[in-house]
Parts: structure tokens; C-alpha cells; sequence
């Protein structure tokens, strides 16, 4: 093998140019492997542990781009070097249409749009606190995408924000729809009159998609990012946004959704439910469930919607009592055709909050249970690339996603790792989740269909999809082709949860 | 006071910085967005930023009094001189250059070229040979033209018997000088020092320059701010592209060389030179533009670019509040397109004064101007427009003369501040011809580049050490 490099001084282009650059080059005919990144040490140090790192990228620096090929012949590598020019004109010159104005800074932006209200930041970490900040000044609302921005920013900006009566999603904000309009990883909703506040990105995906399903929707839903609700940030967004909806006309039922919040935390957050006349329906994933409170985020959806429609949010129990009928006749006819040896469950996961909530499921009902991100009650993995006895993997974790997109976007990682459970004979369920909605992989069932034939072949495949039929995907069109690769389909990451652990229950009872 | 109610009531308006999908989405969902080509600031030490910052208020005010004074400047080409009659600081055993301060044993090959050029034009030296010993010697005084307000293309070699055009800023009353263009081809300025070349730099001061001078002098002066701002709206930028100012400069001198001149023969020939060199513009170009930025040279706490030069070997910038300092880096090659035969290996990197029409707001500033070289900045004119609004970015004003008819007659971006440069990661457009490697091949190309980052990093750390000093 050969490796090449070239430096290119000063040479910027977004995270998600240079990976759908470097994954084309990646795939011109003799390399095996290419890598494009900034020079920063961290990145040095991906490009070391795959092996890319030449010694000329020393001299380099943090706004330098790295170009890195490893290549069977050197005419392969040295063909490779000479087709990124034309790679990176071909990926931005899609993104720059035709006779747009481009500004180069948020003043120049305000130049051409002064009456703007929002900044979406998803610049590098290191430097989206500062463009937050220059928004933030400028009086917009952020939405901060960016993740890596440190806590003390974090807290500095939203402590300003509030002063001048601004909203601060994320850093790590990975969703929200704000007057109807989806924002970076959203799905189109109904309009309506459920208002949202999340701090977990998919499970405020979850909530709005069920709810839209079910025929209600969505006035606002906002992402605080997960720190918000922790001990140092003190809940500042997640209560502002709680009291603007308590404030909307829009809104009549107010639903929450988070992990569980810092005690002291929670106990503010209460305090200002207190204050406020509108059902409020809660959802802290992981802690103990209130009395008549939902435990999932399906059921928490379901009982906003039937809050809206002035009934009781105990008929959402009763409505997933009976579907969970159908669910153990399935898991019994699934079970039925599993080989002997076969007992262990493997979910795959690339919505964070979808991992938690199969742990907080499963803790109760299944033993010996792991994760990469394991809550409270479940072990730690010992190598988050083999698996143990029943795992659950939270792919969007840093030790799969640095370097390469988001699971969501990218399925090579979880493809791979689907056939390599289906082939370990003690696997009898492989779970997994399907997110749609702008910013998600285009088409996932043509990346998925091929390898859940194959998987569905020898294990059960489960996978719940988080979307709707107005997706630029089509919910109902991804659900039919994943069906006819024999997987069980299902309505949310909660029903797959389900199934999947009856099936396990019934093949090792406890 | 905003409110996040008030936010819930009103349509979204977004601006989108970083990933652009995310403008695609809004785009889908017919939600007026604007997308930020954005890139992460140049990296300077933390301190040294918020030292510029502190003092923002005190900055902007020097640099709107520099502004004023690069708008309000009106060059005039009042008469032409040896140098070493005019030119302050000029002496017989001296060499003027381009670019920052460099010495024999660092020059490229083209400046070299000139330099053995120059001494076999001033009779220094016989053989090119003895002109290199020489050169190497201690006897000939290296200087750029910079230090004594003058400017040359390319090599930019400034002897002290050649001709110069001396131009006078009206109103601040300061000078500069440059000497006259001597067309394409085998040339000093690339470094060509054959028999014709110093053959026809001969032609130049016994014919073409008393001429001229006869006929400046007839006239009185001309106007050269004028004669650049109707080029402007003819498609010049009066760096690269220079027909058009040319053909103006021609209708105004060619009635005075008529009246002034008796030898009909001579009149033909000078006119002809004139005529056949389409670049002969450029050198008054270069000297309209020194001259007005001179005169805003030494305000304190000014951030304002007043030079960027290159010498074939390092690009150097001076600042208004930096005196006479100056901060370079390495020349970096230009991207280029290359007339046939020649390639990129060829080149030479960026060499020449010229650049000075740029930090003047012309030249690669003023490039939506010129729709006819496109080709150079990849083909469209909306590159070509493209280029021009990203200047505007970094720069402290709108021109109030020299205007773009592609953008609505838009004031040309004028005045480079290096705080923008940094904050922005902008880097200064230059549009240039192209220099062999080798002495004395000539120009092989033209293109454009964005000037290196280094002299402009260091100009900003400079500029910021020196805020306090006292």
C-alpha cells in the first residue's frame, strides 16, 4: 500500500463537503482508503489511528485541509490527489446556485436579510460559541447545532440570552420546528396545538412524529441540547421555552421531554409547571414514572394528543394495552422460528434517546444487559465493536462518529455491523431504528434493504421508523420496502422495544 | 425587546451558517433563508485580538480619516523626468526594485534578469556577467521602489538614468513615479536583458521620453482618476486589462505629440508604440494609485492597507499606522491560464508593485468590471461579480469615483482592512500577469490569486503590538 498527502493551505470547506469528498475519493478504482480533514491535533490524531498520517503533516496547521490516500499503486494514489480539485468543485458548486448572493459573515448575511430572526450555527465547535455570540448581539434567536462548544460558553450565552429575551437551542440541538418550519434534523408535521420542549434530539423527532401520526400537531418544538437540564447550566432555556409556550396561543397542551433532569434542575422546572394552567404532559426518560405519567415517549405522544382532544391521558394506555395484544402474538410466531442457541437481543441504534429508552424497557424485563451508554441499572460494555450476551448500541457516540457522518446519514457503519450480528449464532433479535426527515439519509431503504434481507434470513429483524408520510422520504414508502426484506416494522422505537423483548423473554425465560 | 413569543408571532426569517443542507431544507420549505460562506478567522494570538478590540472605537475613527483621504485623492500625470532628477532618495549606484526590501543572493530569476538588464542599460556593466559580479558586489544599492514613492511592473527595476512619469496627488501635493511601459514580449520588467531589450530601453529615453514630456507639458496635466473611472465603465480594471484607459490616455496625448513634435517620423513612431501596447496604462495606473495612497501613509491606529507588493520571492504589506514597516511572507504562485507551450512548472511566483491597484480598490477589487477577462476568474461573468462583492468584505469603503456598471455603478471596494482580512479569512484578490521562472522568457500566463495569509497575519500582530506604543 501507498500513502500520499498534500497539504492545502487555508483551503475551508464544511465538515459534511469534505466528507462526501473524501468518500468519493475513497471510492475511485485502486484506493483503499482517503481521508480530507482540517489539521487540527485532533484530526492528526484520526488520521494516525487509520493509519493516514504522513509526516509532511506536521508543518501543518488548524486552518490547513489535509488530504490523505492510501492506495494500492502510486499511479492510483497520485490519480486520486489529482481528482480533489474537480470533487470539491463539483460539491460546491451545488451548493452555490446560480447568481446567489454568498456572504461571508453574519454581518454581511444581515446586509441582505436585516429583518432575519434566526441563525442556524453548525460551524466547528471551537468557533460556533463566537458566531453564537455575534447572532446572539445582533438580537437573533440561535439554533446551535454545533457540538464541542464548551460549557462555560454554553452557559454564557444563554444566561445573555435570556437577559434579552432570545432563544439558545443546543449546542447539540440536532432538531427542532419552530412557526411550522423544520430546522436542521426535522420532520414535517402536522400544525397544531401541541407545544414541545426537548432536550433529547430524537426523542423530540419521536414525540412530533407520533403526534402528527395520530393525526394532531405541532405549534413549536424546541431543543435545548441535553446539557440544558444538567446541574451547571441549571435548566435556563428549558424553563424559558416552557414559559413562551405556557405564553402562546397556539399552544394548548404542553408536552416535556428530556433524560432526567438535575434534581435541582427538576425541581424549578416544577415549580414553574405550578404556575401554569395548560396540561402538561412529562416525559424524563429513566426516571421513575408518576402515577397516570407516561413511561415512553410513544405514550407520552399519544396522551398530549388525547389532552388535545379533551379525553382522558389514561386512554392512551388503553390504546397501546391492546396493540401490545398483537405485539406478543407477533413475538410468539417470531420466536417460534428461531433455531436453538438463539437468545440474545442486538439494537443498533443511531438516535441517542432511542438507546435510552430501549435500556430504561428492557432493564426491567431482560438480564444481563449492555451498552456503550449504558444508564442507570445496565452494564457497561467492555468494546463497544463486540457485543455481549443482550447490547445496545448508541452508534452516535464520539468513538463512531469522529471522522465520519452521523449514523443517520451514513449507514455504512451500522450495515456492517447488522450482517456481522445476524452471523453470531446466539442472536436472535436484531433491533434497530429508521429516522426520516430533513437532514437524514435520503433514501434508507435502498441502503438498508439488501442487508436486512440477508440479516432477516437468520435472525428476527425489528426496526421502528421515526417519520411521516410528508418526509421528503415518505414514511409509508420506507415501511413497505423494509417489510419486504421480512422485517417487522413498527410504529415507534417503544412497539419495536416491545416486540423484541417478548421475543427474547419467550426464547430464555427468566 | 425581542421575545420568544413575539418569535412564535412573526414569520422566520433564517441565516444559515455552516452546513448548507440545512438552506436546502428551508429552501424546500419556501422559508427566506441566506446561507454564510463561512470559514473559520485566520488564527492570531487571542491577546493580541481582543488588544484590536478594546480599541475599536479609535481604529474606526483613523481609518475613516484614511478612507477619506484614499477618496478624496486626485492623481494628476503632470511631466516626466529621469529618475534620478525626481525620484527623492535616488542615486546613481542605486537599483530600485519591486516588492519589500530584498537582497541580490534571495532575488527570483526575472528581477535578477532586470537588475543585470539595468546595469548593462546604465553602460555599469558590459557583459551580463560582469553585471551578476557587480549585482553581487557591494557597489549596487538594492531598494524598492516603495521607500521612494515610486512603483514598477513585475521586476519593477528603477535605474537612475531611465525616464519616469511624475504624478502629483492635487490637494495633498505628494508625488510618485513610474517608469513608462515597454509592451510584451522580451522585456526588462520579466527579466529579459538581450541586445533589443536594451535597445529599445534606448529608443524609450532618446525619443518616446522627451516626446511625451513635450507633450505633458503642453497640456499642463491630465487627469488620471477621471480617465480610470470612464475605463472602468469601458471594461478595464486597469491592472490586467488596460485597452481601454489606454485608448483614452491615446485620444488625450496623441493631438499634443502632434502640435509639440516636428519630426513626423518620430511622432509615428511614438504614437505606434503607444498603440500597439495594450498595457501601456498599466504604469499610470500604478503611480495614479501610489500616489493617492501615499498620502494616507502614517495615521496612527489606522488598520488600512497602504502596499501590498511582491518581489518574486516575498509578498510584503505596509499599514497606515505601521510607518514604514513592512510584513511579509512567501510569493505564492498564481493560478493561472498559461499561453501554450507553458505551464504552471514554469512559473514564476507572483512578482511586481501592481498589486498596488488592488490595495487602491482596482485591478482584481474591480474585476466585475471587466467582463472580458473572465476567463482568468473562472470563466463567468458572475464569478467575475462574485469576486468583486467578496472584496467588499474586507475593505472600509465604497469608492466614490471608480464604479462597477455590473453592480448598479457601485463604488469599487476600496481601502483593505486588516482586521476584516483576519476576522474573515478573507484574503485579498489579485489579478496579475504571470512571469517566467527563468530570466528574460517574459510572461507566460495570466491569472489570479488570493495574496498569502502569512504577511497579512503578521501585519495584524504587528499593527496590534503597536497600538500602545506611545
Amino acid at each position: 500500500m501507498i500513502i500520499v498527502g498534500q497539504i492545502k493551505k487555508g483551503a475551508y470547506f464544511d465538515s459534511v463537503t469534505l466528507m462526501r469528498v473524501g468518500k468519493e475519493l475513497a471510492g475511485l478504482p485502486g484506493v483503499a482508503d482517503a481521508a480530507i480533514v482540517m489539521g487540527t491535533k485532533s484530526n492528526k490524531a484520526i488520521l494516525h489511528s487509520s493509519g493516514l498520517l504522513i509526516s509532511k503533516f506536521d508543518e501543518a496547521g488548524d486552518t490547513d485541509l489535509l488530504l490523505a490516500v492510501k492506495a494500492r499503486t502510486q499511479p492510483a494514489a497520485d490519480t486520486a490527489l489529482a481528482s480533489v480539485d474537480g470533487l470539491f468543485t463539483k460539491a460546491t458548486r451545488k451548493a452555490g446556485t446560480d447568481g446567489e448572493t454568498r456572504p461571508s459573515s453574519l454581518a454581511a448575511a444581515l446586509q441582505v436579510m436585516p429583518e432575519a430572526n434566526l441563525a442556524i450555527v453548525s460551524v466547528a465547535g471551537r468557533y460556533a460559541g463566537d458566531v453564537a455570540w455575534s447572532a446572539l448581539e445582533s438580537g437573533l434567536h440561535v439554533m446551535l447545532f454545533s457540538d464541542n462548544v464548551p460549557l462555560e460558553t454554553e452557559i454564557a450565552l444563554k444566561k445573555f440570552a435570556r437577559k434579552r429575551g432570545l432563544l439558545v437551542m443546543g449546542p447539540d440541538c440536532g432538531t427542532a420546528i419552530i412557526n411550522g418550519v423544520p430546522l436542521a434534523f426535522a420532520n414535517v408535521v402536522n400544525r397544531g396545538c401541541i407545544g414541545i420542549v426537548a432536550a433529547a434530539g430524537t426523542g423530540l423527532q419521536e414525540v412530533s412524529c407520533l403526534i402528527s401520526n395520530a393525526g394532531a400537531g405541532i405549534s413549536q418544538a424546541i431543543g435545548t441540547g441535553g446539557r440544558d437540564v444538567k446541574q451547571e447550566v441549571g435548566g435556563i432555556m428549558f424553563i424559558e421555552a416552557l414559559k413562551a409556550l405556557a405564553g402562546d396561543k397556539q399552544t394548548r397542551v404542553i408536552l416535556l421531554v428530556s433524560k432526567p433532569p438535575h434534581p435541582e434542575v427538576l425541581r424549578r422546572i416544577e415549580r414553574v409547571i405550578k404556575g401554569i394552567r395548560k396540561p402538561i404532559v412529562t416525559l424524563f426518560l429513566g426516571a421513575e414514572t408518576r402515577k397516570g405519567g407516561p413511561s415512553t415517549l410513544e405514550e407520552a405522544a399519544l396522551q398530549a394528543v388525547a389532552l388535545t382532544r379533551a379525553q382522558n391521558p389514561a386512554e392512551a394506555a388503553s390504546q397501546l394495552a391492546v396493540r401490545n395484544q398483537y405485539l406478543n402474538k407477533l413475538a410468539k410466531r417470531a420466536a417460534a422460528g428461531r433455531k436453538p442457541g438463539q437468545k440474545y437481543l442486538r439494537g443498533l441504534f443511531s438516535g441517542g434517546t432511542f438507546c435510552a429508552e430501549a435500556q430504561v424497557l428492557f432493564r426491567a424485563v431482560l438480564k444481563n444487559l449492555f451498552s456503550n451508554a449504558p444508564i442507570r441499572g445496565v452494564k457497561p460494555l467492555h468494546n463497544s465493536l463486540v457485543s455481549q450476551k443482550n447490547t445496545v448500541i448508541d452508534l452516535g457516540e464520539d468513538e463512531f462518529t469522529v471522522g465520519r457522518p452521523h449514523p443517520m446519514i451514513d449507514y455504512s457503519l451500522r450495515n456492517r455491523r447488522i450482517l456481522q450480528e445476524a452471523e453470531d449464532p446466539e442472536t436472535a433479535v436484531i433491533l434497530l431504528d429508521v429516522v426520516l426527515g430533513y437532514g437524514a439519509n435520503p433514501d434508507p431503504a435502498a441502503e438498508l434493504s439488501s442487508v436486512l434481507r440477508q440479516a432477516a434470513a437468520k435472525v428476527s429483524v425489528i426496526c421502528s421508523i421515526t417519520g411521516t408520510d410528508q418526509d421528503p422520504q415518505n414514511r409509508g414508502r420506507v415501511a413497505a420496502a423494509l417489510r419486504k426484506t421480512g422485517a417487522a416494522v413498527m410504529p415507534s422505537n417503544a412497539a419495536a422495544c416491545g416486540l423484541a423483548g417478548w421475543i427474547i423473554q419467550l426464547l430464555c425465560p427468566p | 425587546m425581542p421575545s420568544l413569543n413575539q418569535l412564535f408571532g412573526s414569520e422566520l426569517k433564517v441565516i444559515n451558517l455552516g452546513l448548507s443542507g440545512f438552506k436546502q431544507a428551508l429552501d424546500d420549505a419556501h422559508v427566506p433563508a441566506v446561507q454564510v460562506d463561512w470559514k473559520p478567522p485566520i488564527e492570531v494570538d487571542g491577546r493580541l485580538l481582543a488588544k484590536v478590540k478594546a480599541l475599536q472605537p479609535a481604529i474606526d475613527a483613523a481609518n475613516a480619516t484614511v478612507t477619506k483621504v484614499i477618496l478624496s485623492g486626485m492623481p494628476y500625470l503632470v511631466g516626466l523626468e529621469r529618475a534620478v532628477e525626481v525620484v527623492p532618495g535616488m542615486k546613481e549606484n542605486m537599483l530600485l526594485h519591486a516588492g519589500p526590501p530584498i537582497t541580490w543572493q534571495r532575488m527570483c530569476g526575472p528581477m535578477r534578469g532586470a537588475v543585470i538588464g539595468a546595469l548593462l542599460y546604465e553602460g555599469k556593466a558590459q557583459t551580463p556577467e560582469e553585471a551578476q559580479q557587480l549585482a553581487a558586489s557591494e557597489a549596487i544599492e538594492f531598494s524598492p521602489c516603495h521607500e521612494h514613492a515610486a512603483v514598477g511592473p513585475m521586476a519593477g527595476v528603477i535605474s537612475a538614468s531611465m525616464p519616469v512619469f511624475v504624478l502629483q496627488n492635487e490637494g495633498y501635493g505628494n508625488y510618485a513615479y513610474s517608469t513608462m511601459n515597454e509592451g510584451l514580449g522580451k522585456v526588462l520588467r520579466y527579466g529579459a536583458y538581450g541586445e533589443a531589450v536594451i535597445q529599445r530601453l534606448k529608443w524609450m529615453e532618446n525619443a518616446l521620453y522627451p516626446v511625451l514630456k513635450k507633450a505633458v507639458a503642453k497640456l499642463g496635466k491630465i487627469d488620471l482618476k477621471n480617465l480610470i473611472a470612464q475605463a472602468l465603465h469601458m471594461g478595464d480594471e486597469v491592472h490586467n486589462r488596460n485597452r481601454a484607459a489606454t485608448s483614452l490616455f491615446y485620444r488625450t496625448i496623441a493631438p499634443a505629440v502632434v502640435r509639440t513634435c516636428d519630426a513626423s517620423a518620430t511622432v509615428a513612431e511614438v504614437l505606434e508604440f503607444i498603440n500597439q501596447n495594450d498595457h501601456f496604462f498599466l504604469n499610470l495606473s500604478m503611480a495614479a494609485s501610489k500616489a493617492t495612497l501615499d498620502a494616507a501613509r502614517g495615521v496612527k491606529r489606522s488598520s488600512i492597507v497602504v502596499v501590498m507588493a511582491r518581489n518574486g520571492t516575498d509578498f510584503g504589506v505596509q499599514l497606515s499606522g505601521t510607518g514604514d514597516a513592512w510584513f511579509t511572507g512567501p510569493s505564492d504562485v498564481p493560478d493561472a491560464l498559461f499561453f501554450p507551450g507553458y505551464s504552471r512548472a514554469d512559473a514564476n511566483p507572483d512578482i511586481g508593485d501592481s498589486a498596488i491597484t488592488e490595495t487602491n480598490g482596482l485591478g482584481g477589487f474591480a474585476i466585475a468590471a471587466a467582463p472580458a477577462i473572465v476567463q482568468f476568474v473562472g470563466g463567468s461573468s458572475e464569478d467575475a461579480l462574485r469576486y468583486t462583492r467578496q472584496m467588499y468584505e474586507i475593505t472600509a469603503a465604497e469608492n466614490n469615483i471608480y464604479q462597477i456598471p455590473g453592480l448598479n455603478f457601485r463604488g469599487t471596494p476600496t481601502g483593505i482592512d486588516v482586521r476584516k482580512v483576519i476576522e474573515k479569512n478573507i484574503l485579498p484578490f489579485i489579478d496579475t500577469g504571470v512571469a517566467h521562472k527563468e530570466p528574460g522568457v517574459g510572461q507566460i500566463g495570466a491569472g489570479v490569486l488570493n495574496a498569502p495569509v502569512e504577511p497579512f497575519k503578521r501585519a495584524f500582530e504587528g499593527f496590534a503590538k503597536g497600538l500602545y506604543k506611545k
